[in-house]
């Protein structure tokens, strides 16, 4: 009974053209799909004002963003971008960093060579290690120049004044985590720039071996501040691991859950400062008592 | 003029960061005071009519009352931002590509360089060394610097000026973070393009002598006036600066309250918020300068003297 058979084949191959015309279908149109509907959630339509601003809202990576923002607040003129530019290079350098550290030890036998041998044979290591290097250098002017337009613009006022303080801490960190770096190549450079810097914690008052009443209160060169941020009483090889660990798991955790903070107030503290309208003298209201 | 010395240290790869701030602040500072100065025309304008202050937009940038207040942050926000990532790469990609991060020799305990400088953000702070013992340059005046930045916004009382560039109505503001940036500039840059071996003064140009010996006798403030017995020494040193802080803040009181609307922002500040940024004002932005320009032009090492510790 060869009459079935045929006919099961034959619909078995309808069924296969029609899956190909869907799926080609699909491509055309691939925002219909099931897969596009589960990564996205939302639809997304270019022309609804509605679905534009949820595809700003539900995106893990936009959310921080407000949907829709004054119309003066785009203006470069007036942000001049640097705290978005800042955070763009500390998303390199923790990129570039974490490159780095499949090729390096923090030993005294290795380190040194481990740079040789990422300037030398790693393919693109020396171009790694340039954007690693001058991407923290950037960062570094980004975050002054960031902290310049929020002066010059009084955004640092009123409900922000505390973000001000988050800000300057992560400044701090941000100098802290490029000191922590110099010390990584090992070099003479690294070495004597974090010999000199380290050597400022002596003279800490109270809790350096040579600062004032630290003698007094039995501070010695093996039991002070600065032996507590080398782990010895010269830059060697413990000084190497601290600086580390510290210049990749520490302080990056700490900056991280910092910026949180400092994202999440900019929104909460009623987004970007400006550009607002101007306020007159004529317009100062007299001092309420705030309690 | 040596001009190979100055592309010795110009050139050096870890200082072109500073060449760059040097181009980049002006930059931005004059970008700043055009749109201040555009503003503070437009606050004039308000000020002096009424009428007008009633009906403006009160911004720089032109409205029309047809125009939309707000826009989508998709893709008006996010295709800047996307941008200057894209131009922040490329900067990135062209410097990394033209010019190799420094990489000396290995490190040598025995071999000490000279000059040894910090990184070039934190050379400020080992120029302050020159002026200061390294408990007050390294320990206590950073502390000093990053606490009063964090009290800024709470001794700063000016209810006018948020959220705008503006000059006239936060002169003094303005003129405080201003002399502050600036003097942390100029100790970068005096400690990246002045000093040498032995960290000594050599100018611009100046070919850095590594055998320079310099007989120039440092002196303490009471031996200007032949003090020797230690209590007396303190006791001078103490007027001194006593002296030095009441000055200043007489000084600082008469600049801050120039104006009308100086004087109606200070009636706004209560005392500790006044006390505060008189201190930090008298510290940072007036004391600093005053002891290098002591150090410098007169050699005066110290003001106060005592056994424990010295300033």
């Amino acid at each position: 009974m060869p009459e079935p058979q045929e006919a099961k084949s034959s619909a078995l191959l309808d069924k296969a053209r029609e899956e190909i015309r869907d799926l080609v279908q699909d491509l055309k149109k691939p925002q219909e799909t099931q897969l596009w509907k589960s990564i996205f959630r939302v639809k997304h339509d270019r022309t609804e004002p509605r679905t534009r601003a949820l595809g700003v809202l539900a995106n893990v990576f936009l959310h921080l963003h407000p949907a829709r923002i004054n119309r003066d607040a785009v203006r470069y003129s007036y942000t001049w971008g640097m705290g978005g530019i800042s955070f763009y290079l500390f998303l390199v350098l923790t990129f570039t960093g974490v490159l780095l550290m499949f090729y390096y030890h923090p030993t005294k036998v290795q380190a040194f060579r481990d740079i040789l041998y990422l300037e030398h044979d790693v393919p693109f290591g020396k171009l790694l290690r340039n954007m690693h290097r001058w991407a923290a250098h950037l960062m570094v002017i980004g975050v002054w120049l960031h902290m310049f337009r929020v002066v010059l613009t009084g955004s640092y006022k009123k409900p922000r004044e505390f973000n001000w303080c988050v800000g300057v801490i992560l400044l701090v960190l941000t100098l802290l985590l490029s000191f922590t770096g110099y010390l990584l190549p090992d070099d003479q450079l690294g070495f004597w720039a974090v010999t000199v810097g380290t050597n400022m914690a002596r003279a800490t008052p109270l809790l350096g071996h040579e600062g004032p009443l630290g003698p007094e209160l039995g501070m010695t060169p093996f039991n002070d501040v600065r032996f507590a941020l080398l782990g010895g009483s010269i830059v060697d090889a413990n000084a190497l691991l601290r600086a580390y660990i510290w210049h990749c798991i520490a302080i990056p955790l700490i900056a991280a859950t910092f910026m949180g903070v400092h994202f999440w107030r900019v929104r909460k503290d009623g987004g970007i400062s400006g550009p607002s309208p101007v306020m007159l003298e004529s317009e100062m209201k007299p001092v309420r008592k705030l309690r | 003029m040596d001009w190979a010395q100055v592309w010795e240290i110009v050139s050096l790869p870890d200082n072109i960061p500073i060449v760059a701030i040097a181009v980049l602040v002006p930059f931005y500072t004059w970008y700043a005071a055009r749109q201040a100065r555009a503003t503070d025309r437009l606050i004039a304008q308000l000020e002096a009519d009424p009428q007008m202050a009633k009906t403006h937009h009160r911004k720089i940038h032109p409205f029309r009352p047809g125009w939309a207040r707000e826009l989508p942050v998709w893709p008006y926000l996010l295709r800047i931002e996307f941008l200057a990532a894209l131009v922040v790469t490329l900067i990135l990609m062209v410097w990394s590509i033209t010019l190799n991060a420094p990489l000396e020799e290995p490190a040598n305990p025995n071999h000490t360089m000279n000059p040894s400088k910090a990184p070039w953000y934190f050379v400020g702070l080992q120029e302050m060394l020159v002026y200061f013992d390294p408990w007050f340059a390294g320990v206590v005046l950073p502390t000093l610097i990053i606490v009063g930045l964090m009290v800024f916004p709470y001794v700063d009382t000016n209810p006018l000026g948020t959220g705008y560039y503006t000059i006239r109505q936060r002169r003094v503001a303005l003129a405080g973070f201003g002399i502050g940036f600036f003097i942390w500039l100029a100790l970068v840059f005096i400690g990246t393009f002045v000093r040498g071996p032995g960290w000594m003064w050599f100018w611009p140009g100046q070919t850095w002598d590594h055998t320079r010996v310099v007989y120039e006798v440092n002196r303490n403030l009471p031996d200007l006036f032949g003090i020797t017995n230690a209590w007396l020494q303190a006791i001078l040193g103490i007027i001194a600066i006593a002296v030095f802080y009441a000055g200043s803040a007489w000084g600082i009181h008469k600049l801050v309250t120039r104006s009308e609307l100086d004087r109606k922002i200070y009636e706004r500040t209560s005392l500790t918020q006044y006390v505060v940024f008189q201190f930090f004002a008298i510290t940072i932005l007036v004391g600093l300068p005053a002891k290098m320009l002591l150090r410098l032009l007169f050699r005066i090492k110290y003001v106060l003297v005592t056994p424990w510790l010295n300033v």
